[in-house]
């Protein structure tokens, strides 16, 4: 079991520890990348590098399924809780956990993730949200907010013809099987390391059998946004962050 | 051996818990949920785990995640809720996970769904229909041992008769000889160790140990099935001798078949059966050499005509292929009506090979 000390090191200085690859096809200043560096630091950190299941779902992120030095699952898009439910029961004592986009977890897969922290499911749901389909190109997810454009909503979502955006992470806050839920963000250095204590505090709930965790990262997608790419981090603090407001939202 | 008389629903998981099921998820539908019934009470008792899922599609995932660690898992339904897990049926298919599906019909309407699959892509489940309860468990129990030994799902097509009636049957555990390790299975140790797994329908492989990506992983599953259809099928026929004529059906309704062609060779009509065990593979060879030199070929399925597609494609145009079942079912649509009689079924082929001389 390799364990990593927590390092305070600027972003792209090293290869997280669990990656075999740092290639990547993803655009100039996307912001998946980064929550995935949080993701992999806070396993390797918890000392979970050879204890871990990931399952991942269909977007962007799904391309890290060939360099993350993790055991994964690919799962069919919206339903990778589930498929962390059979995982998680025939191996109860692994840290086992989702990485799901907004379009997989919040339209297709609602359901889904609703049932699994309604029934206390003992995983991690990592949700990388940038209120867009990025991957299809810039489309309207369940998370877009009002006023956002996207080539399904042109003039900017309006809530009379699209209707309203889903705030997540306070929807699963409510359910009594959700023990940890938090919104943090990858906008800026901040903002980074506070998700990072988040995610670390959704497994460490995890694996002392806390029932259902959920940590929601708001990423930059400024391809999909049709913005520029230095904008993307502003952009995303003055549009998504007002709506999808970054702090923890349920501890137990 | 030592036999009890049991409902199919309770024999059929017995079958899968002694052939080493630990996991099973479903939704409740009649004629199904007595499956998922004797699922949730016996599977705890040997340390399992059974989830009464809030969905079919959520059923089929949760057996999928517990495919991937290695564990022998299963889900199931009536057509009308497998209808709803056919994407990731496809998907299950190409990611190689030997996944145990059973399908309590609701009549035969499903042949289709079952053989040909309502899903996307290139892809064929082991399809295994058992005519009465002590061939359930006997089909059940191969069905975890050819989905493991292929890496292939298999679907055990039942049907409310099934569930539902009980036999006297023997469920002690059957030996079918060795399985391939499942070194492919996720345990999460291979973190970290520059060899960990993933386990994808889209061959992507890790960057260390590439797969053989999109294309490649559907011609590896192609291929496979191309070997599966090669080795599989399995057939059961009778009476063929001497037949001018030779009746086909599947599942609960071939076994009144059966005896409406004893009847009739009592009455001296030269009649015989065949009746394809696997649905698919379709056992080809053995309705071909059935048909060969009879004066007619007589389809009997509970719907409006599908296994009667794969029999005129086995018989090639050698024989006169005709259709003497069709649509029956009660008034709650469960499968069992009128048809389902061996009078009523002995009627029909006397008709059809009176029709046949006629012609």
């Amino acid at each position: 079991m390799t364990t990593d000390e927590p390092v305070l090191h600027p972003v792209g200085e090293k290869l997280p520890s669990l990656l075999q690859s740092g290639e990547h096809d993803l655009c100039p200043g996307c912001g998946e990348p980064v929550a995935i560096r949080i993701l992999l630091e806070t396993l390797a950190e918890l000392g979970l590098s050879t204890s871990t299941i990931g399952v991942v779902g269909i977007g962007c992120y799904t391309a890290f399924a060939r360099t993350l030095d993790v055991d994964l699952v690919q799962a069919l898009h919206g339903r990778a809780p589930s498929v962390a439910t059979g995982v998680k029961r025939m191996q109860p004592d692994k840290a086992v956990f989702t990485l799901q986009g907004d379009g997989d977890m919040v339209n297709e897969g609602l359901q889904e993730v609703l049932h699994t922290a309604a029934r206390g499911e003992n995983v991690t749901c990592v949700l990388l949200n940038n209120g867009v389909f990025g991957e299809t190109g810039g489309h309207m997810t369940a998370t877009s907010v009002l006023g956002q454009r996207t080539k399904t909503s042109l003039t900017g979502r309006d809530a009379e013809y699209h209707g309203y955006p889903i705030v997540i992470g306070d929807l699963l806050a409510q359910l009594e099987g959700a023990a940890y839920i938090a919104r943090g963000s990858v906008q800026n250095a901040g903002a980074v390391a506070h998700t990072k204590r988040m995610m670390r505090k959704a497994f460490e709930s995890q694996m002392a059998g806390g029932g259902f965790s959920m940590v929601e990262v708001l990423t930059m997608c400024p391809t999909g946004w049709f913005v520029p790419t230095a904008e993307g981090p502003g952009y995303m603090g003055d549009t998504l962050g007002q709506v999808h407001v970054m702090g923890e939202l349920k501890t137990r | 051996m030592s036999k009890r008389l049991m409902e199919g629903s309770e024999a059929m998981v017995e079958a899968a818990i002694t052939s080493g099921c630990r996991f099973f998820a479903g939704y409740p539908m009649t004629p199904f949920t007595e499956v998922l019934e004797n699922f949730a009470k016996k599977l705890p008792e040997v340390g399992g785990v059974c989830v009464n899922a809030e969905s079919e599609l959520e059923a089929v995932g949760m057996a999928w995640g517990a495919l991937a660690t290695g564990a022998r898992a299963a889900t199931g339904s009536t057509g009308q809720g497998l209808s709803l897990m056919q994407e990731s049926f496809s998907e299950i298919t190409l990611a190689e996970l030997p996944l145990v599906a059973f399908n309590m019909a609701r009549g035969q309407g499903d042949y289709f769904q079952s053989t040909r699959g309502g899903g996307h892509g290139d892809y064929r489940h082991i399809v295994l229909a058992p005519m009465d309860i002590a061939e359930a468990v006997e089909l059940t129990q191969l069905a975890f041992h050819l989905a493991d030994t292929w890496r292939n799902p298999v679907l055990v097509q039942g049907d409310y008769l099934l569930a539902h009636t009980a036999e006297s049957v023997d469920v002690s555990p059957a030996d079918f000889g060795p399985v391939p390790d499942k070194d492919w299975a996720v345990d999460g140790s291979g973190g970290g160790s520059g060899a960990s797994k993933v386990i994808s329908p889209l061959g992507i492989g890790k960057t260390n140990t590439p797969g053989p990506g999109i294309e490649g992983q559907m011609q590896a599953v192609a291929d496979k099935l191309t070997r599966i259809a090669a080795a599989e099928p399995r057939a059961e026929s009778g009476f063929l001798d001497d037949a001018e004529h030779v009746v086909v059906a599947f599942g609960t309704p071939a076994k009144f078949v059966r005896y409406a062609v004893r009847r009739l060779r009592d009455k001296g009509l030269r009649v015989g059966y065949v009746r394809p065990i696997t649905l698919w593979p379709f056992p080809a060879d053995a309705v071909a050499a059935a048909a060969a030199g009879k004066q007619s070929v007589l389809v009997f399925e509970l719907n409006a005509g599908q296994m009667i597609d794969d029999v005129r494609l086995a018989v090639l145009g050698s024989a006169p292929v005709r259709f003497i079942g069709g649509i029956s079912t009660d008034h709650s649509g469960f499968g069992v009506g009128a048809l389902l009689d061996v009078e009523v079924i002995a009627g029909r082929i006397e008709e059809a090979v009176q029709a046949g001389v006629a012609a």
